[in-house]
């Protein structure tokens, strides 16, 4: 029988949680709530005598704060009562932690029918319908995709028994399999896809089919028991290992590109036409490449005693659906990349970005999308809880903000590790399996979460969109899985492993077989959260927190007596073999046999046309010339510019420490750092840069030139705090909307168009900066076809940035540091506008906010090589006092973010800027010109700087002042002139508490 | 001979590597021992000089930080603290370790009760984690060993619930008269306690940042000095490099020299 245990605050102990649902139901909903006070509800599913039941409470309730009954506590008056609960079967991290607790209390382990589960009970005070009731529960306390939300009036809540039945799923279907009968129709084939939420397409299906009708197929799988059809292990293990998500199929695909001019050009493979060939053809010239594209995480040297990996990811889909859950397994998922990388990297730091629709968002939402804002909040709480209990530290972070992310958001985690050069002699970066290594599964138990997430993802987002796509992550468990494979592999326990991110189980065997040559296992033996799930269930299950291993014959004992001391879940599952085939049994029946060739090598090749025309994009009425102060306070105010400290200081980004220039920098330590330098070792003053550059606006007018700004930006970047070409390297992730022609996607020529000119800028600036891509990720269906509106997102690619540093010491930061300092303006500016950030401002501000075009800023190659040539020379001769490089906003932004962050003024004539032509005040000002600069140095060193930066733009604009004021001056007019205090007020007032 | 140090592990916690590396720059030995291998063998406390309870999420913090990591010390190894206390020894606990001591009741062990939750960290009041530096300023008159003749420390706080807190105010009283409270939240321009945020972080009583027993040999504090041993951990570090104002070392390896010499005296 279950007990309930409640527990709330005693009597003048502030309860936070419930006075933030009331601040937010006031001011979000605008509802009445005078007051909210709230309750943990425990419901604790476990055969306990009397006693043992009040040990629990008592151990459960803080003495010096709450108090607790068992059954129902007595209450205050109130008006409505809400209370909350996970489903069944959904993570219930604070549940599992209890659990834990009431096995150390009664002093023994748990049987598999015990649990504790948990909600929430928040008791509101105010003249509220039920309605409104409801609505503040299913918009503002829970998410009813996984939690059951149940609302009572104070009447109803006495007459009702105290509820102590809990969530459980009692599922006691017996495991079957299917097969299915791809002998019909190709409506009959496309059925079965669509409805078994497979995405595959008719091709694909046809391919399976020819595949299966193979007599030496059918005579291998006939010695098995197995049907002639598919079972339905089979189709969905190639549905998974064949989807978008997992093969890449766009950027694999043959695509005809025609230009403008009507030019017709076949590509066979976008990535390995400009992704791949770039870093091949960069690996002759640097020297420091150790492993790309073939793992989890590209990994590359750092010293003599480490390599470093890194890998960044994407998690949209599931973070539209549940932006908490989708968030922070997006973080913990990201985290078992360079955690399953080579024989296993110790993790550094994370890094964050997300796309989301304006949290002010006022006009009409489609049916099914979550307010925008409640989604930023629920992405940064959960990677923040992701981060914060992994103990890594985030480094960099960025949010940007357009309507076209309402449909989906983006969610970008990235993470980098660490690991030593060799263990055991050996290479680290070198993976082995023979036949007969034992297949180990570690970490979690497997249940129904995320069925279906890698297909999923490759669509667009329906209102049928399925709820189980949606996980939670467990940093716990992973934390103590993570410590335990450092361990196992320090005593060289294991021979490889791999993380179970999309696809589960047959994704991450259907890699790591392809290294013995083949294997064979029983999914009855894998662990599971509770009974009811079928073999195919088991074999796609995205249940987190879970590794593959390859562990050999002789260390498996060893092994699973390690993870036993460790409180780690570890279980044989099967063994590798050669045999060529992916074998799969539940118990004793064979349930599933594909060939590895045909599993990884049978998905037909897309075919994908691409028409590119230059779009048509009117610019904004040019302003009057005059005073642009007010230009200048809108820009810091904008949402794209303005200051993300509030979320950002959520975020731990000092464990370890090991931190050098953080995330913010600046007297008061409010200022965005151009880039972040942190040591990787405490015996070493080396270390690594890592920043970013992102910029879906200049894609509107051409992705090939912002693929370029972007390069630039993330490398401009890294130089400006002192990173060095030649060490830096590079990785992309694509978002975009799907690009393929269809009757829901007739401009698929265009957005393909984007992204073969995207890619050919990646490789044509890659190359000529020698920064090799090192890994990377695509997401291709960020669309959303939800209340009868598509919404697709702007092609958006972020491209970070790592680099080695050699002297940590030698960083740089951004904000001016003494008065009497001289400025210089680096680089060119030119008449370069167009979807700029002051466009858009502009283009707002006249009620035409479509109306932004004009010219997007382009590279020039040479010249920037040459300015980075020598800011390596100035920084590493420490004649740098600051360095700052201007992005969105311009030379106006960046003036004020250096003064700001200084805390001190400056005047600044705009006419000596190094610029091409006679540029307008507006160009001046605020064009996002690539590749420039504003640095500042001791004036008894003015002369050494200018030497060094000859044959470069470089322009002395003015002196760094003790007045606290900003003037930006031509010698016709003052543009600008403004004290700190209204700059830094606008700059940090839109998100402030936001 | 450099005095061993045992820093416990697992279940969340993760400031091992940086505790670890404090600890060995102040001249001790320091040891890092999984939970369950102590627990297995809970007498192999006694080998050491002194214990560290790190920071981080053990359990995740649910249920409130440290309760389940101080329930399972509770179950299995109160004798043998009791002991390792009464034998003169020194505890430090940082943040999550912070929590757990009080957790258990270490702290403030008054009268010499160190298994009886007597004060909590509560949630901070802003409502949310925050992780920014501070200064702390120490408190000549209490009797802690770790704190003895420092000035006023910059330190980064990385914390959800580190208001210290009771309804108890004699309590409170008390603690103060006994010296149980060493450092506060300061404000770096007059050098006073404060309760103005952010300055104060979370909001604790009298800007409470850190207790120790009436002993002074336990003592745990919120902010983490092991977060700054690199004099490039300081947010201005750039500033400082300018005017020539750089230390040698982070601030914070303070604390853990005190304990070393403390210990090499004894």
């Amino acid at each position: 029988m279950a007990h309930r245990i409640e527990i709330a605050l005693k009597r003048g102990v502030h309860d936070g949680r419930g006075a933030g649902v009331a601040h937010r139901a006031r001011n979000f909903f605008h509802l009445p709530v005078t007051s909210c006070t709230s309750r943990d509800v425990f419901k604790v599913d476990v055969d306990l005598k009397p006693k043992q039941l009040r040990e629990v409470q008592k151990i459960f309730t803080d003495p010096v704060i709450a108090r607790s009954a068992i059954g129902r506590l007595a209450a205050p008056a109130f008006d409505w009562l809400v209370e909350t609960s996970f489903k069944p079967g959904v993570t219930d991290n604070l549940g599992r932690t209890a659990q834990e607790v009431v096995t150390d209390t009664i002093g023994r382990p748990l049987t598999a029918q015990e649990g504790v589960y948990t909600g929430v009970q928040y008791l509101l005070k105010g003249a509220l319908t039920r309605e409104q009731v409801q609505r503040l529960g299913r918009d503002l306390l829970a998410n009813e995709l996984i939690q059951s939300i149940r609302v009572f009036s104070a009447e109803e809540w006495a007459a009702a028994p105290a509820d102590a039945e809990p969530p459980v799923i009692r599922d006691h279907t017996a495991a079957s399999v299917h097969a299915y009968d791809l002998g019909g129709s190709d409506a009959d084939l496309m059925k079965i896809s669509r409805d078994g939420i497979l995405s595959l397409s008719l091709a694909e299906m046809y391919a399976i089919r020819d595949y299966f009708n193979r007599p030496d197929v059918r005579a291998a799988r006939a010695t098995l028991g197995l049907p002639d059809q598919p079972t339905d292990v089979e189709l969905e293990c190639l549905a998974q290992t064949w989807s978008e998500h997992c093969k890449h199929k766009i950027f694999a695909a043959r695509v005809r590109y025609v230009d403008e001019q009507g030019r017709e050009q076949v590509i066979e493979s976008l990535f390995k036409t400009f992704i791949r060939a770039a870093t091949e053809k960069i690996r002759a010239d640097v020297d420091w490449l150790v492993s790309v594209f073939t793992d989890n995480a590209g990994i590359i040297r750092f010293n003599d005693k480490y390599n470093v990996s890194f890998k960044c990811e994407t998690h949209n889909s599931p973070s539209a659906l549940d932006p908490y859950g989708g968030a922070i397994t997006g973080i913990v998922g990201v985290n078992r990349d360079p955690m399953g990388t080579g024989m296993g990297c110790e993790l550094v730091c994370n890094t964050w970005g997300y796309c989301f629709g304006s949290p002010f968002f006022e006009g009409e939402l489609p049916a099914g999308l979550m307010h925008p804002r409640r989604i930023r909040d629920g992405v940064h709480q959960g990677v923040i809880d992701g981060g914060n209990q992994s103990g890594i530290p985030w480094t960099r972070g960025f949010e940007r903000f357009d309507e076209r992310y309402l449909g989906k958001p983006l969610v970008y985690c990235g993470t980098i590790g660490k690991i030593p050069r060799t263990l055991q002699g050996r290479p680290s970066e070198r993976k082995e399996i023979f036949p007969g290594d034992a297949i180990v599964m570690c970490g979690g138990r497997i249940g129904k979460d995320g069925i279906h997430g890698a297909t999923f993802s490759s669509e667009e987002l329906r209102h049928e969109s399925p709820a189980q796509a949606v996980q939670i992550g467990d940093p716990i468990t992973q934390r103590k899985m993570y410590e335990f494979l450092m361990e196992a592999r320090d005593l060289g326990l294991f021979r490889a492993l791999t993380d179970n991110g999309a696809g589960g189980l047959s994704s991450s065997l259907g890699e790591m077989s392809s290294m013995s040559g083949g294997a064979e296992i029983d999914l009855a033996k894998a662990p599971l959260k509770y009974e009811g799930l079928q073999p195919w269930e088991i074999l796609l299950s995205e249940a987190q927190e879970r590794m593959s291993l390859a562990v050999q014959p002789e260390n498996i004992t060893a092994f699973l007596a390690l993870a036993k001391r460790r409180d780690v879940e570890a279980n044989v599952i099967g063994t590798f073999t050669d045999s060529g085939a992916f074998v799969v049994k539940y118990g004793d029946r064979f349930v599933g046999r594909i060939e590895m060739d045909f599993l990884h090598d049978g998905c037909p090749k897309m075919e994908i046309e691409a028409r590119w025309q230059p779009p048509q994009i009117a610019a904004p009425a040019p302003l009057r010339a005059g005073n642009r102060n007010h230009a200048l306070l809108g820009l810091l105010g904008a949402l794209n510019v303005c200051s993300k400290e509030f979320k950002s200081r959520q975020y731990d980004g000092e464990v370890k420490g090991l931190s050098v220039v953080k995330p913010f920098v600046g007297v008061q330590s409010d200022m965005p750092s151009d880039a972040t330098v942190m040591r990787v070792e405490y015996a070493s003053n080396a270390g690594i840069i890592l920043a970013e550059g992102i910029n879906p606006f200049f894609s509107d007018l051409d992705t090939y030139a912002m693929m370029a700004s972007v390069i630039d930006e993330a490398v401009r970047r890294v130089v400006s705090v002192g990173g060095k070409l030649g060490q830096i390297a590079g990785l992309d992730n694509f978002c975009w909307p799907d690009p393929v022609l269809s009757e829901k996607t007739p401009d698929g020529p265009y957005k393909m168009a984007q992204l073969v000119r995207a890619n050919q800028a990646l490789f044509d600036v890659c190359t000529a900066y020698l920064v090799p891509p090192i890994s990377g990720k695509d997401s291709m269906k960020n669309d959303s076809v939800r209340g009868g509106r598509k919404i697709s997102i702007p092609p958006t690619v972020l491209f970070s940035t790592i680099a080695k540093m050699d002297d940590v010491r030698k960083a740089v930061t951004m904000h001016f540091k003494q008065a009497g300092d001289l400025i210089y303006v680096i680089g060119l500016t030119q008449d370069e506008l167009g979807a700029s950030e002051f466009h858009r401002w502009l283009a707002a501000e006249q009620g035409t906010p479509a109306n932004y075009g004009g010219t997007v800023p382009r590279l020039d190659v040479p010249r920037a090589l040459a300015t980075y040539r020598a800011m390596n020379a100035v920084i590493e001769a420490g004649l740098l006092h600051s360095s700052h490089t201007p992005t969105l906003g311009g030379l106006a932004v960046a003036f004020a973010l250096a003064v700001l962050g200084g805390d001190l003024g400056a005047e600044i004539t705009l006419d000596a800027v190094p610029q091409s032509g006679k540029l307008s005040d507006d160009a001046l000002l605020f064009a996002e010109s690539n590749s420039r600069f504003v640095v500042t140095c001791a004036p008894e060193q003015a002369a050494t700087l200018e030497t060094a930066f000859r044959g470069v733009p470089c322009a002395r604009v003015g002196t760094v002042a003790a007045t606290r004021t900003l003037k930006l001056a031509t010698a016709k007019r003052t543009l600008i002139e403004s004290d700190l205090d209204a700059l830094r007020k606008n700059f940090k007032k839109t998100l402030a508490g936001i | 001979m450099n005095p061993k140090i045992l820093i416990i592990t697992g279940y969340g916690l993760n400031c091992e590597a940086e505790s670890s590396h404090a600890w060995t720059l102040a001249g001790a030995a320091p040891e890092l021992v999984h939970l369950n291998d102590l627990i297995e063998r809970p007498t192999r406390l006694h080998d050491y000089a002194g214990l560290m309870f790190i920071g981080g999420f053990s359990y995740g913090d649910h249920m409130g930080s440290g309760l389940a990591f101080g329930a399972r010390v509770r179950h299995h190894m109160q004798a043998d603290l009791a002991k390792f206390i009464a034998d003169g020894k020194l505890i430090l606990g940082v943040c999550n370790g912070f929590q757990i001591m009080t957790k258990l009741g270490l702290l403030p062990g008054l009268d010499n009760n160190y298994f009886t939750q007597s004060v909590a960290l509560m949630h901070n009041d802003c409502g949310a984690f925050q992780n920014f530096w501070v200064t702390l300023r120490f408190e000549e008159q209490s009797p802690c060993v770790f704190t003895r003749g420092l000035g006023p420390m910059p330190l980064p706080i990385r914390h959800g619930e580190g208001k210290v807190f009771t309804l108890d105010h004699a309590l409170l009283d008390r603690m103060e008269r006994l010296g149980c409270v060493p450092c506060r939240y300061a404000d770096p321009a007059t050098g006073a306690a404060t309760d103005k945020f952010p300055l104060n972080p979370n909001g604790s009583l009298n800007a409470i940042a850190g207790l120790c027993d009436p002993t002074g040999r336990v003592f745990g504090l919120m902010p983490h000095p092991e977060a700054y041993l690199f004099p490039e951990n300081h947010p201005q570090w750039d500033l400082q490099k300018l005017r020539g104002e750089l230390p040698s070392q982070g601030a914070g390896l303070k604390i853990f020299q005190n304990a070393v010499q403390f210990l090499k005296l004894t």
